[in-house]
């Protein structure tokens, strides 16, 4: 008897080495493009948080979590959620309105428009609530299969 | 409208086969069926920014059904009785007389009564400078509703993590 395998196959994870790359870029441009293309950032965070899934399934939650720890998951989820929380409450202390859009108030230009750095807080919240749905999802699945696997060794 | 009306139908009958089934990994692929369905069915109304978020949440939460079923290998079979067929098709009428009555007076599909969503639609490029209009409406006006969003969602984080690190510890 042999100790088996972590992880999957050799043909799933020879793919997967040429796929989660890929994955991980599409979400952040997902992100980055929520204000000029469909997505945003729940989209683009799940996204993320999927290749870092994808990579656990394939590889084993070593390898997974060699990338990105539990510890690692709650610090960015906590730093999206003061991000988003400080870009309001900076709203309301420069313009006296919580989550007012106060870097392209004094010169709405038209010829900014579709570009990428046009549309003021937008990109900036959007790359909070990346990091918070991301790294919270990505919390929530390690959470979930420790709990499986410790709830398995006992029934043994 | 055809297209939507046919995915609705194939989303019933997954959404039944769903529930009829007892083989729990079965159960779980027509799930996915019906998610995919309704992701196809934004994509015909025309919003594609539902249907991302809906096949992307769709393929985790299908993920996460199948590693708990895997790990259980439990499959659930109820006895059945008549009392809660009688329930449901008790609800059911009730359910479908209130929606009579309220799909009565709702506007006409693609032609809101607002104002403010007019207003939205023509000001929203000039004003915010976002062409994703839907971008401009939960990130900027309507910033706050979005912050209660995400409260609930990290109140879900935090909930899961502290109920699940607890039952741990004490083993």
């Amino acid at each position: 008897m042999t100790k088996p395998e972590k992880g999957m196959t050799l043909i799933v994870k020879t793919i997967t080495r040429y796929t989660v790359g890929l994955i991980l870029l599409f979400g952040i441009y997902i992100v980055l493009h929520g204000h000029l293309t469909p997505g945003g950032g729940f989209a683009g965070g799940v996204i993320i948080a999927l290749s870092f899934i994808h990579l656990m399934l394939a590889f084993g939650k070593e390898t997974a979590l060699k990338k990105m720890s539990e510890k690692m998951s709650g610090v960015l989820e906590s730093l999206g959620a003061i991000m988003f929380g400080t870009i309001g409450v900076l709203g309301l202390i420069l313009g006296g309105y919580l989550f007012l859009n106060f870097i392209t108030k004094q010169n709405p230009n038209p010829s900014s428009f579709f570009k990428l750095f046009s549309s003021g807080i937008i990109p900036l919240c959007n790359i909070a609530i990346c990091l918070k749905v991301g790294a919270g999802l990505f919390g929530i699945f390690i959470a979930l299969v420790f709990f499986k696997l410790t709830e398995r060794k006992d029934n043994d | 409208m055809i297209q939507v009306q046919v995915l609705l139908i194939f989303m019933i009958i997954g959404a039944v086969i769903a529930v009829e089934l007892k083989d729990l990994l079965g159960a779980i692929v027509a799930v996915g069926a019906v998610g995919l369905g309704l992701a196809a069915a934004f994509l015909f109304l025309q919003a594609p920014d539902l249907s991302i978020v809906q096949i992307v949440v769709e393929i985790l939460a299908l993920i996460i059904l199948i590693r708990a079923v895997g790990l259980t290998e439990k499959s659930s079979v109820r006895k059945s009785n008549w009392v809660s067929p009688a329930l449901a098709l008790m609800f059911i009428a009730v359910l479908l007389v209130f929606a009579y009555k309220a799909l009565l007076d709702i506007p006409g599909f693609g032609s809101p009564i607002l104002k403010v969503s007019q207003r939205y639609l023509f000001q929203g490029l000039k004003e915010t400078g976002a062409a994703n209009l839907v971008s401009a409406i939960i990130l900027d006006y309507r910033a706050l509703d979005t912050l209660g969003e995400a409260t609930i969602l990290f109140t879900a984080v935090i909930g899961v993590l502290a109920v699940i690190r607890k039952i741990g510890r004490k083993k």
